[in-house]
């Protein structure tokens, strides 16, 4: 699956994230919001699973946000247009439910922005108003604000040291919006958020007391990622569910985070042992 | 006068446990000649009805005996497309052997005097392949170059293309995985299947011009119905069963904690035994624990010790089976194979919980003693759990090899696709066509789990279903 463009979507404080748009007919043609795909760069590769952050059906590409963090998604933004992946398989999981909700509240924290994407341009065309709240540690490292902006009716950015929008986190802005006009909360028929597992626990913990139905795209750890080895398992209101098949996404309130947050954690060490090995910054 | 049996030469045990590579070294033409000349040449063999495809056993060792082992070869690709495949993973002293006249009556597998014939058909099949016997193309291809899908590369698949391939007719196959052969690619290991006999019968199907497409989910990268659109005038699901199941216990989420499949599909599929050569990593434990008594769990236990000795851990592997080894559904040979290799077999052992450190990754798993009361459905003596019998071991990785459940990802997504309440899909036993027409099915979809020979036999039935409903379309 050739690569047809990439380029560094960001660059700053050790965080580097590359966009790259790969050549994919038959997997542009059917990808849905909320959708993903399980990649290998070479053949020694890992299986990564990454959203696919838009699909085009004429040209028949996808196109791949990737943050850098260990060895696969480094090697991922080192690949030049031109070159071949491995292996790309897909789309997978469940897709978004796409319906008029009336009024819908979509967050998105770090390379989860590029996650939520999708889903909040799926819902902006199927009729809903659009409220989007973006979370970036600081203003250098928030990504596709402008792209965010034409499928919103509104955007809210909060940035933990206060460089750009509100300071604080995107749950403070999200309290601000449901504690406002409470009567109005119940036009709120959905909120969607994507990123670091700690936001969205806090977000889960926000919308419990408000009662408005809270998805969560979870990010676990996956090797084959079409239902058969286990190895994404999540709890989910006290039931065992594969976040591959089953999900990526769950009702937020169900989730087991606890769990989730250590078993991504398993191979840290293992990771980082590579990343010395094949001297990767 | 039968003589004694012809021991099959094995790598020496201390060797093995460094390395995946094959453990049974097979006859050589002398072995073979005095094993097959063990063979009474009975006048009405029983050993073929042990056999699922009803290979014609006598015959093809008759020819052993004859030296005419291109004649044995065309005898036994009448009934099983892979004789090197199943030579080495066929549960010959559950089938054939067990029928074989020189078993002793009503035991539970073969004896250990029934003729070896998994090795002589290993023999055969290696041979065929490094003389490359060709089968002729059976018929005049009656088809033309119509189009059939066959949706999974593991046994089934690969027969159902071969069969249909070799009638003439054009035949894609769609592989969900990056790479072909199904449960043999990522669940059997190199040491007891090694990856060039599967590599050789996967490249004789593309010499019959058989085109290979994977990264490809029916159900998700294309739908079934969009199959026929795209011209094909057929489909064989050959599905398998790949959904794993767990103990449903306490503390099973524990990291360090795998299904037989994921730790077996980072070992053999994504080769973690390379790490950090090939970047998939796995855990190797220092005391680690397979639960389960199949092929599966052998498997599984079989490569954490070599992974141990690969990472001079001192090799400490259990088994835990809450029944005895006697009912243990696996082959023999891999039981006796696991134990020279220094697995350690706990059997009448129920888990009943893991518990784990900070971190959240598992350290202790507790268990209970069990008894064998009467035999249940199956016919196997039901384990019945000793109250207070509670015992707690060590354990710092786990491996759940409890069975598999019917492949969901196509049946989901295609209602019209009628399955049973375990989700394999329901077909007419006689032709192999499910409830859509044009759509066959063969294999652990269709069986549940099963094995190859049962996978193979079914998919050959499903491609004869095809290639007559095919031409009675032609007309
Ligand atoms: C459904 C789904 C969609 C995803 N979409 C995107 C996307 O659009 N863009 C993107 O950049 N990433 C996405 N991810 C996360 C991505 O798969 C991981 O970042 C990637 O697998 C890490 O691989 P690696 O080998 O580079 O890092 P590793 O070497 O595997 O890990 C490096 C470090 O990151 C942690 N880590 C590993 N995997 C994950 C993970 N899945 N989530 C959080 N931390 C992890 C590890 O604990 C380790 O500490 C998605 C994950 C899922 C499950
Ligand atoms: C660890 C282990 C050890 C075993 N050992 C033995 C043994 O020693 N002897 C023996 O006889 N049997 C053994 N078995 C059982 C035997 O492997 C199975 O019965 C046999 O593999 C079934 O073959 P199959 O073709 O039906 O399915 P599989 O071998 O499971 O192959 C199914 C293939 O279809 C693909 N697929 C599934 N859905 C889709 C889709 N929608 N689109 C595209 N592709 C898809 C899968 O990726 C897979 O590659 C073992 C099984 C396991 C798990
Ligand atoms: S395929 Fe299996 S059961 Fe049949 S003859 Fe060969 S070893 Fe025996
Ligand atoms: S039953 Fe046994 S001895 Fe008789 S022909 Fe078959 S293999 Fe030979
Ligand atoms: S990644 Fe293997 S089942 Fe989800």
């Amino acid at each position: 699956m050739k690569i047809i463009e990439t380029n560094t979507l960001l660059q700053a404080l050790g965080v580097k994230i590359a966009r790259l748009k790969v050549l994919a007919p038959a997997i542009a043609k059917k990808a849905r919001p909320g959708q993903f795909i399980a990649l290998m760069v070479s053949e020694n590769g890992e299986r990564i699973p990454l959203t696919i952050v838009e699909n085009d059906i004429e040209r028949g590409t996808i196109t791949l946000i990737v943050q850098e963090i260990g060895l696969s998604t480094k090697l991922l933004g080192a690949m030049k247009a031109g070159e071949s992946l491995y292996s790309v398989v897909g789309p997978l999981g469940h897709a978004t439910e796409i319906k008029d909700y009336g009024k819908v509240i979509i967050i998105g924290g770090g390379v989860g922005i590029a996650e939520i994407y999708p889903v909040a341009k799926g819902l902006k065309s199927a009729g809903n108003r659009v409220e989007t709240i973006l979370g970036a540690r600081t203003k250098d490292l928030l990504i596709l604000e402008k792209e965010l902006r034409e499928v919103s009716d509104d955007v809210k950015i909060a940035t933990d040291d206060g460089s750009y929008g509100q300071k604080g986190f995107v749950t403070d802005i999200l309290k601000e919006t449901l504690t406002q006009h409470p009567t109005s909360n119940s036009e709120y028929g959905l909120i969607y958020a994507v990123g670091p597992i700690p936001m969205m626990k806090a977000v889960s913990s926000v919308t419990k007391n408000f009662g408005i139905k809270t998805l969560v795209s979870l990010n676990a750890l996956m090797v084959d990622a079409t239902g058969m080895c286990g190895g994404c398992r999540v709890t989910v209101n006290g039931e065992v569910k594969f976040t591959c098949v089953d999900g990526p996404e769950f009702e937020a309130q169900g989730v087991d985070w606890q769990e989730l947050e250590k078993r991504n954690k398993v191979y840290e060490d293992k990771e980082k042992h590579i990343c010395r090995l094949k001297n990767i910054k | 006068m039968n003589k004694e049996p012809v021991k099959v030469k094995e790598v020496e045990a201390s060797q093995r446990a460094n390395g995946f590579e094959e453990v049974v070294l097979g006859y050589t033409e002398q072995e073979a000649l005095a094993e097959a000349s063990r063979c009474l040449q009975c006048k009405n063999p029983v050993c073929s009805s042990g056999c699922p495809v009803g290979i014609d056993v006598k015959a093809f060792i008759g020819q052993i005996i004859n030296k005419d082992f291109q004649g044995a070869y065309s005898t036994i690709r009448q009934k099983s497309n892979f004789p090197s495949i199943c030579g080495r993973v066929c549960p010959a002293e559950y089938q054939c052997r067990k029928a074989c006249i020189l078993t002793k009556k009503g035991s539970p597998f073969a004896s250990q005097r029934a003729i070896n014939i998994h090795f002589l058909e290993r023999f055969v099949g290696d041979y065929g392949s490094k003389n490359n016997a060709k089968t002729v193309v059976n018929q005049k291809p009656t088809t033309g170059n119509r189009k059939v899908a066959v949706v999974g590369s593991g046994p089934a698949g690969l027969c159902a293309a071969g069969e249909l391939a070799r009638s003439g007719l054009k035949v894609v196959i769609f592989e969900g995985l990056h790479k072909t052969g199904g449960v043999l690619r990522y669940g059997i290991p190199p040491f007891r299947l090694p990856r060039n006999i599967l590599d050789f019968e996967i490249d004789q199907l593309k010499e019959l011009g058989v085109e290979i497409v994977t990264n490809f989910i029916i159900g998700k990268t294309l739908s079934l119905q969009e199959l026929f659109k795209e011209g094909f005038e057929a489909v064989f699901l050959g599905l398998g069963a790949g959904i794993p199941s767990f103990l449903g216990i306490p503390g099973e989420n524990l990291c360090n904690i795998y299904s037989a499949n994921e730790f077996l599909t980072r070992v053999n599929l994504m080769s973690a035994y390379k790490f950090p050569e090939f970047h998939t990593p796995v855990t190797v434990g220092r005391k680690m624990v397979v639960i389960g008594g199949g092929n599966t769990a052998m498997d599984a236990a079989r490569v954490a010790i070599r992974l141990q000795k690969m990472n001079n851990i001192p090799g400490d592997t259990t088994i835990f089976y809450r029944r005895t080894e006697t009912e243990m559904p696996a082959r023999r040979l891999e039981i006796e194979h696991a134990k020279e290799e220094g697995v350690k077999i706990k059997v009448l052992t129920q888990p009943l919980s893991f518990s784990g450190n900070e971190a959240g990754c598992v350290e202790k798993i507790k268990s209970l003693e069990c008894e064998l009361g009467e035999p249940d459905s199956s016919g196997r003596r039901r384990p019945i759990p000793i109250k207070g019998s509670e015992f707690i071991n060590d354990c710092d990785a786990a491996i759940v090899a409890v069975g598999l459940g019917a492949n969901k990802i196509l049946t989901s997504v295609t209602p019209e696709l009628k399955t049973d309440k375990y989700g394999d899909v329901i077909v007419d036993p006689e032709t192999m066509e499910t409830s859509i027409k044009g759509v066959f099915a063969g294999g652990d979809i269709v069986g549940g789990e099963g094995t190859v020979i049962e996978a193979m036999g079914m998919a050959k039935k499903a491609a004869k279903g095809i290639i007559e409903s095919l031409s009675k379309q032609g007309k």
